[in-house]
């Protein structure tokens, strides 16, 4: 399944991806803030980044050399007083939208947020259909039949047609 | 010359494979009884062929001959015999070659268990297995040839990623391929019915047990997989949402759909050309994994090394079968016509809402994981679809599922009524109340004290439904042995999936809302509170040695109130070949929750980082997912499915239903 | 109840469509791989905008800071490297003809030990204008590093208007990274 800590990323790309040096192993005592709340702040905010180096690790996961810098740059934007969304916003003005594992709700990712519940209602649609059809179909059967439905059977049940006057 | 006979009997396999592929699907059109019979003889060879090819593998690394470039790649003399094996199918070309012995072997399964199967979609069914199996093998051939020889041959292997050293990892792709692969027999069976444009109760009571044992498989593997990542990668996650695990939980949940789905057709004759679909997709969606998996298209943390041009003909493989069986679908689903009637409140119409809610699920999670693809080609930008994204709309989706596996079940056939089954489950809905405030008084978390309380309404009401068909409370011992024996297996299987379910809602909720986690540098003597356990580091012991690797080793002796519990000794191991280390973690595993110590690296004065974490109901999630899969082999074991008893009506003085 | 049967046979054909379409996404999307745009390449968010504010410390003792402020007037290629970075070395003897072309040659050294660069510019010879040393490594977050090496284009007005992710080949160098400098200099 996933290969996600201590598995260094082994990528085919000819350039040293920022995680090779050092044994740094995910979110280290040294990094913690003294204060309990930005400290809490902080773990909350990494564990929603994305690290640029190690794929589809948060930074607070990562081992990567880069992901210990920016769980440090995290610590210290919150020291020096921004909010949550500042310290994002520091993130993906230097890596773009792709540092946050939350996608961000805009017109490229309409499609993606809307997309849950668009496929429920397509899906219920489907059912409503299913039932709808099915109750037409059983009223269909259950109806008697017309006087021209009749005239016709009549006709098939003649033994003298040879089938040419009348055919369903 | 071991390899080269592994090499000429896969392609020996191919020809077996395109014989069987061709001649019973003409003797199916024309009515000859013979040529239909070749595929049962032929199925038997092509499975013979393709585990002979694989031996001829697993013997390459049994006994480490360097001289084939895929065993010097993979494996070295020192890795312990298991992981030798389990090397086998720990990279590429050998994990395909598993693939399709695993396809051999349900097509050699149906030859000999399926006698009382009509003969003619038995061989149409043989023979879109040996289609899949055709593409396949060509594919093992020109992209992916495990049996290429090296010159001039290495003194030693590079040996395998130590990750995959793990006796979790090593179990856990078979499984999985078993999963995946048993879809395969949905499929044909669904192809083999369009062709002949009819899809029957019998056609379900022959595709149910296949598609439940594929279903049993698959659930074990991806809770071996979880479990392998819970345990091995050192921070308690079992579920990251990463495309590669995701791939492995489309199928699943498709799988999951149709599972259900052909109960309606079972039972009621309709619903078929949904059943069909279901089928085509659950396979499709293993399909589409392989090709996510190996192509490249998406970066995951998983460790196939990828290459184009394997994705591109796994791409065109996906689109020759899912595509083919699509049009096939277009052209002959308008036959299927459906027979029995059902309310939209009925037992079947509580199986109809399970399917919209998880084929929805299913379509999220592909929508999500393929979101960044689409993105890339469209150069929209570039952006990253995780956890939170898939939590936010996955979990709504799951509510409803779950209040409805309670409900649904307590329905009658045909026409339900909800205030009965409502009033059914009142015990249920007290004691779900009463959990729910019970956890909201201890955690104040509104997650999760509705996460509790809905588990607590699925395990209540599931075992509920158990006691309202035995009534252990009105009627005699005896009596009540009579009826529990008069029960069909598949019952007792629903009800061992769903109480399964619940507990696997527990341990989920429990390991989110209420993790501990002390991460901090500690020197030999400090003791550290964790969640109400005192852990006492002992210092750490270097230079251990492994198998092929040497380790340091840190002990924790852990107590409770002054009371020994037990000592954790988890690792640092550093692996001689590949030259990488590995952190493995201790767990002390107890009913409600796991200690689990990780050690970190050493600092100047002398003390190591540690991390400590209590991960409440943990546990939980695997039984919770091992007991799912029980209930899909108990299921199995329902004498509806058993392989040559013939469908009888049952006795109407004592009406079963499942 | 014609209506309803074109309905039907626009349902079933619903599947096919979606399967298609997803099937000419992968495809494209491995023509982009082969291409050379491989998933993991996160494309900078900095191109067509100002180089980040820096004022760095040369490699070189003696030699004054190498700040942002001094780039502007010149098309200069702003190349990240480091001495523990193998793929560097390759890229290295080409950054010369980047030099002949005219264009100024800013390195940033990133996270090493300055001995040790200097010793491996000693060995591989110093084709570079001025060199920053950037220990710590927070100039390269500002630039939105994320491996070594990687190089900038910036032109005269101080904006970034071209990244390499890993290293510069010669090919890159002739169709791409020169022709665009010659623009820039017009």
């Amino acid at each position: 399944m996933t290969l996600r800590r201590n598995f260094v990323c082994v990528c085919a790309v000819a350039l040293v991806l920022l995680g090779l040096q050092g044994a740094a192993f995910a979110v280290q005592p040294d990094e913690m803030l003294a204060n309990p709340q930005l400290e809490s702040r902080a773990r909350v905010l990494s564990e929603g980044l994305r690290c640029p180096v190690c794929q589809n690790q948060s930074i607070d996961d990562s081992d990567a050399d880069l992901a210990h810098d920016l769980r440090v740059i995290v610590r210290q934007r919150l020291q020096s007083g921004d909010t949550d969304a500042q310290v994002k916003q520091y993130l993906v003005d230097r890596y773009g939208d792709y540092v946050l594992l939350e996608p961000p709700f805009k017109t490229s990712t309409l499609v993606l947020w809307l997309g849950a519940p668009l496929i429920l209602l397509a899906a219920l649609g489907v059912a409503l259909v299913f039932y709808r059809r099915r109750q037409e179909t059983s009223e269909d059967t259950q109806r008697p039949l017309s006087a021209e439905e009749q005239k016709k059977i009549a006709a098939l049940m003649d033994p003298q047609d040879d089938g040419r006057k009348g055919t369903l | 010359m071991i390899a080269e006979i592994g090499h000429f009997s896969l392609i020996l396999a191919l020809f077996v494979a395109l014989f069987q592929a061709v001649f019973p699907l003409i003797g199916a059109a024309r009515g000859n009884r013979a040529w239909m019979g070749v595929a049962e003889p032929a199925s038997f060879a092509q499975f013979l062929l393709v585990a002979t090819s694989f031996g001829a593998l697993t013997w390459c690394y049994v006994a480490s001959d360097f001289s084939v470039l895929n065993v010097a790649q993979n494996s070295h003399t020192d890795k312990p015999m298991l992981y030798k094996i389990a090397g086998v199918w720990a990279n590429h070309e050998g994990s395909m070659l598993l693939w399709i012995f695993i396809l051999g072997l349900y097509g050699a399964a149906v030859s000999w268990l399926g006698g009382n199967l009509p003969p003619a979609l038995r061989a149409r069914a043989l023979s879109v297995q040996a289609m899949i199996a055709v593409g396949f093998i060509l594919f093992i051939l020109f992209t992916s040839n495990p049996f290429l020889r090296l010159d001039p041959v290495p003194a030693n292997g590079e040996g395998l990623n130590p990750l995959l050293q793990d006796p979790g990892l090593a179990f856990h792709p078979p499984f999985l391929y078993l999963g995946y692969v048993g879809f395969s027999m949905a499929f044909s069976f669904a192809i083999a019915a369009l062709i002949e444009g009819r899809v029957d109760a019998a056609w379900a009571r022959w595709v149910r047990p296949w598609t439940l044992a594929a279903w049993c498989f698959l659930t074990l593997g991806i809770g071996l997989g979880s479990w392998w990542a819970y345990y091995t990668l050192g921070w308690g996650g079992w579920w990251y949402w990463d495309p590669v695990e995701n791939a492995s939980f489309m199928p699943w949940l498709a799988g999951t759909a149709l599972v259900h789905s052909l109960i309606v057709v079972e039972r009621r004759d309709t619903l078929k050309a949904w059943t069909v679909l279901l089928a085509i997709v659950s396979f499709s969606f293993s399909l589409l994994g392989t090709f996510l998996v190996r192509s490249g298209v998406l970066t995951s943390v998983h460790s196939f090394a990828s290459d184009p041009t394997r994705g591109v003909f796994i791409l065109a493989l996906l689109a020759a079968v899912t595509g083919g069986s699509m049009a096939l679908f277009f052209l002959r689903a308008p036959r299927l016509k459906s027979g029995g009637l059902f309310a939209p409140v009925s037992r079947e119409g509580s199986l109809v809402l399970n399917n919209v809610l998880l084929s929805s699920a299913a379509g999220v999670v592909l929508l999500g994981t393929l979101y960044p693809l689409f993105m890339d080609v469209l150069d929209l930008g570039k952006i990253s679809v995780g956890p939170p994204f898939f939590n936010a709309v996955f979990v709504p989706l799951m509510v409803p599922v779950v209040f409805l596996m309670a409900l649904g079940t307590q329905m009658s056939w045909k026409r339900g009524n909800l205030t009965l089954a409502l009033r059914q489950l009142k015990v249920a809905g007290v004691a779900a109340l009463a959990a729910l405030l019970l956890t909201w008084a201890m955690s104040r978390s509104l997650g999760a004290s509705a996460a509790m309380g809905l588990a607590t309404w699925l395990f209540v009401g599931t075992i509920s439904n158990l006691f309202n068909r035995l009534k252990p409370s009105r009627l005699s011992l005896s009596e009540v042995w009579r009826r529990a024996a008069g029960v069909p297996l598949s019952f007792y299987g629903m009800i061992l999936a769903h109480a399964g379910l619940a507990l696997v809602i527990v341990g989920i909720t429990g390991s989110t809302a209420w993790k501990t986690e002390k991460i901090q540098v500690m020197h030999s003597g400090d003791t550290i509170n964790v969640a109400g356990y005192d852990l006492a580091f002992k210092g750490v012991e270097e230079g251990v040695k492994g198998p092929n690797y040497i380790a340091a080793r840190a002990t924790f002796t852990a107590s409770k109130n002054g009371k020994f519990i037990a000592d954790l000794k988890p690792e640092k191991r550093m692996y001689e070949m590949p030259p990488r280390p590995t952190t493995n973690a201790a767990i002390h595993t107890s009913a409600f929750g796991d200690l689990y110590a990780v050690i970190g690296d050493p600092n100047e004065s002398g003390g190591y980082v540690t991390r400590l974490y209590y991960n409440p109901l943990v546990p939980w999630i695997f039984i919770g997912a091992g007991v799912v899969a029980l209930g899909g082999l108990v299921s199995l074991g329902d004498r509806r499915y058993r392989v040559g008893v013939p469908s009888h009506k049952v006795n109407p003085k004592n009406p079963v239903h499942a | 109840m014609r209506d309803t049967m074109f309905l039907r046979r626009l349902t079933l054909f619903f599947p096919m469509a979606i399967f298609l379409t997803l099937v000419g996404f992968f495809f494209y999307r491995l023509v982009l791989i082969e291409k050379g745009n491989t998933p993991n390449m996160i494309p900078s968010v900095m191109i067509n905008r100002p180089v980040p504010v820096f004022a760095l410390p040369s490699l070189i003792s003696g030699k004054p800071l190498v700040a942002s402020a001094a780039l502007k007037g010149k098309v200069t290629l702003i190349d990240v490297f480091a001495s523990w970075c193998v793929p560097c070395r390759v890229e290295h003897p080409l950054l010369a003809s980047i030099k002949e072309a005219g264009i100024a040659l800013v390195g940033i050294n990133y996270k090493d030990r300055p001995e040790d660069a200097l010793l491996w510019l000693e060995k591989l010879g110093d084709p570079y204008d001025a060199i920053a040393s950037d220990r710590d490594g927070r100039v390269a977050i500002d630039f939105g590093v994320y491996g070594v090496p990687e190089s900038y284009l910036i032109d005269k007005q101080g904006v970034i208007r071209f990244k390499q992710t890993g290293p510069l080949t010669p090919e890159d160098i002739r169709d791409r990274l020169l022709p665009l400098a010659k623009e820039l200099n017009k």
